[in-house]
């Protein structure tokens, strides 16, 4: 079953004729992600490698039905183009961007309470459901279809993470990256609550890093609302207070949003925390093996 | 990006939020100068730098006689300054801020920020002034009051009367109150701020309400849409390798260990600094080489990393997803030709053509031994500067 994307996946693509659009819609196409459409302002009929393109949204759900949307929009220009997906009526809308105003992410939140859609990053690199969907910047080889469910805040250390649990040979059932920025659009807990109820996933793997407070949420959560095993890492337990480590969302401020904190509500909550990321394969395989 | 307290307050009259009559100096002679037109007696003399903290470290005087600011000028300007903040390098006083001295009749505290769980900015105020807001809150979270603000229309009056009256204000003071909050809120979304702290917000013994200190940081993704803030940024507060960094679009923030480690992804960056510190030793810096990692790149990142005199030995730690790995091992080759790499190199690539890679760096003859995981990579360079 697996989360979110799948084989009936219809996508969208925002900013298809950029540079990194046009690179990463190829690589998508190649892994055999069903691309329906592709939006950029102004290149309204064109065509880029057989998918049609169109000025708006709105025109390219009339003519192809999309069902996510995948935005490679320059940052100064993103939020506004999440608003229009969200506006006309997108479920999913993955958005790869880096760099996005936050005061703007703050407006793409409050004008989405309401509405139908779900958000996933910015700043990330995006979703995958093994050999079904790829909608993102990830490298398609790493991943094998399995049972296993991740979510990260990162990029690259996820796909360490992915790869670890591909070469054990259990495989993943969907991963997603839900981005490095202070204010994004959905969170562990949402997407822990789905893997809970698919039966195709037995396990989460669940990445942090330092900043916020977004994994102690979650460890609530999993003590009150899961029950399937949970593998987490926190990044970040050498960075120094006050700097910003890469992405704009982790920084250690104020004294809060520490990883020794984060990792101490994680294991308070039962989940199994893993202290060197080396071991994150090696340890799904052994608490899976216990139950 | 954090700006000094003399530039905030810069802001902060742009925007109509009273703060004391004062300027920033360079000198002794500019100190002195000032001072004679300053309305008040009293003046105060502030060490700016990027950092809490300056009054327990002696960057703060008062001067009950303003000639006397000529003195405590002399004494702060060009001192090295140790704050819980500062590290124990400390920070050079480079400028300091003159300012007349305020009848303080109380203290208070107020803020306003991005609050990242609910993504909606927050003011944060309290009577507890001149006190550390994380402290306050830690031991009397009841005295800590909180208001958020709803972006889809702003800041609005019922929002400053929510804060006024739950601190008790004067009738004569909740009007100042309330119209500051709003030019608050205007300066943090119209500059682009992530923070905004006044601490202390004084009400004077004749009932005006001042911000006597200041401090603001700004979203670095926020940047491109203010001149005015970028101007703000002051070189002589950051690192020099950290400066030179960021001319090559390196993500580097130097630390205090001995490993110097080069990744790509900020994650895995941190991740690989974790890992030196489980194999026994400590990181040097944190550094991303980004995703489209150049011949270039790795030259610029292996000069920047080896210039760090801390530096015995580098871990390069790389996971090729679109980068692919054969183009990092050809930078790395090119670029040891013209960087002397004298102190042990571990590399280990995985992903996209790391094979390949692994086989041109063996064949290149340079002197580095590879690692075939993370744990793996740290343990050898660890050991090789003989740390554990």
């Amino acid at each position: 079953m697996s989360i979110l994307v799948n084989k009936s996946t219809r996508l969208m693509v925002q900013g298809i004729t950029g540079k990194e659009g046009s690179f990463h819609t190829s690589a998508c196409m190649e892994y055999g992600t069903n691309i329906v459409a592709g939006v950029t302002p102004g290149k309204g009929g064109m065509d880029f490698e057989g998918v049609p393109v169109f000025n708006t949204v709105s025109e390219a759900i009339e003519a192809t039905k999309p069902n996510v949307s995948m935005i490679f929009v320059p940052p100064a220009f993103a939020a506004d183009a999440i608003m229009e997906s969200v506006e006309a009526g997108i479920p999913l809308i993955v958005c790869i961007t880096e760099g996005i105003p936050v005061n703007d992410m703050v407006n793409v939140k409050r004008f989405m309470v309401g509405k139908k859609s779900r958000l996933i990053g910015p700043n990330c690199p995006g979703i995958i459901t093994p050999e079904e969907c790829k909608i993102g910047i990830m490298p398609g080889f790493i991943h094998k279809k399995g049972r296993i469910g991740v979510i990260s805040r990162s990029g690259t250390l996820t796909y360490e993470a992915v790869w670890q649990v591909t070469k054990t040979g259990l495989g993943e059932s969907t991963c997603i990256g839900i981005g490095g920025d202070p204010v994004n659009g959905t969170n562990f807990i949402d997407l822990l609550g789905m893997f809970e109820k698919d039966n195709e996933t037995d396990a989460m793997v669940m990445i942090g890093e330092i900043g916020g407070d977004a994994e102690e949420r979650a460890a609530e959560f999993i003590k009150s609302d899961i029950s399937k095993p949970v593998i987490g890492f926190i990044a970040g337990i050498t960075a120094p207070p006050g700097r910003r480590m890469g992405h704009a969302g982790a920084i250690i401020s104020g004294g809060k949003g520490t990883a020794s904190e984060k990792m101490a509500a994680m294991e308070k909550a039962g989940i199994h925390v893993v202290r060197n990321p080396a071991l994150i394969g090696q340890t799904v395989v052994e608490v899976l093996k216990k139950r | 990006m954090n700006i000094h307290e003399f530039q905030a307050k810069k802001l902060f009259a742009q925007y109509n939020i009273p703060v004391p009559q004062g300027k920033a100096v360079y000198s002794v002679d500019e100190a002195e100068q000032y001072a004679k037109e300053i309305k008040s007696n009293v003046a105060v003399v502030k060490a700016q730098i990027h950092a809490g903290g300056r009054g327990k470290a002696g960057g703060v005087k008062l001067a009950r006689d303003k000639k006397d600011v000529a003195k405590f000028t002399n004494e702060i300007l060009g001192k090295v300054l140790v704050t819980h903040q500062t590290g124990p390098e400390g920070r050079c006083v480079r400028k300091l801020l003159i300012e007349e001295g305020v009848d303080i009749a109380k203290e208070l505290y107020l803020s306003l920020l991005i609050d990242r769980t609910y993504s909606r900015p927050v003011f944060i105020t309290s009577l507890e002034g001149g006190m550390e807001i994380e402290e306050v809150a830690a031991r009397t979270p009841e005295k800590v009051i909180k208001e958020y603000i709803d972006p889809s229309v702003g800041y609005q009056q019922f929002n400053g009367r929510n804060m006024a009256f739950r601190l008790g204000l004067a009738p004569e003071i909740i009007k100042q109150f309330i119209s500051m909050a709003g030019n608050l809120y205007r300066l943090l979304t119209e500059k682009g701020a992530s923070l905004i702290e006044i601490n202390p917000l004084v009400i004077t013994k004749d009932n005006r309400l001042i911000a006597l200190d200041a401090k603001m940081s700004f979203d670095d993704n926020s940047l491109f849409k203010n001149e005015d803030v970028r101007a703000f940024r002051d070189l002589d507060e950051e690192e020099d390798l950290e400066i030179e960094a960021s001319k090559h679009g390196l993500n580097y923030v130097k630390l205090n260990g001995n490993i110097g480690c080069m990744v790509n992804g900020a994650g895995l960056a941190m991740a690989t600094m974790d890992v030196i510190k489980l194999a026994g030793s400590e990181p040097a810096n944190f550094l991303d080489v980004g995703g489209g990692a150049s011949k270039e790149t790795v030259k610029h990142a292996f000069q920047i990393l080896l210039a760090d005199k801390n530096v015995r030995g580098v871990f390069v730690n790389i996971f090729g997803g679109i980068v692919r790995c054969e183009r990092i091992a050809g930078g790395i080759i090119e670029a040891a030709k013209e960087v002397e790499i004298k102190v042990p190199l571990v590399i280990r690539l995985e992903g996209t053509n790391a094979k390949e890679g692994l086989e041109m760096l063996k064949g290149s003859g340079l002197n580095l031994q590879v690692a075939s995981d993370i744990w793996e990579g740290a343990q050898k360079v660890v050991k090789l500067v003989g740390g554990a």
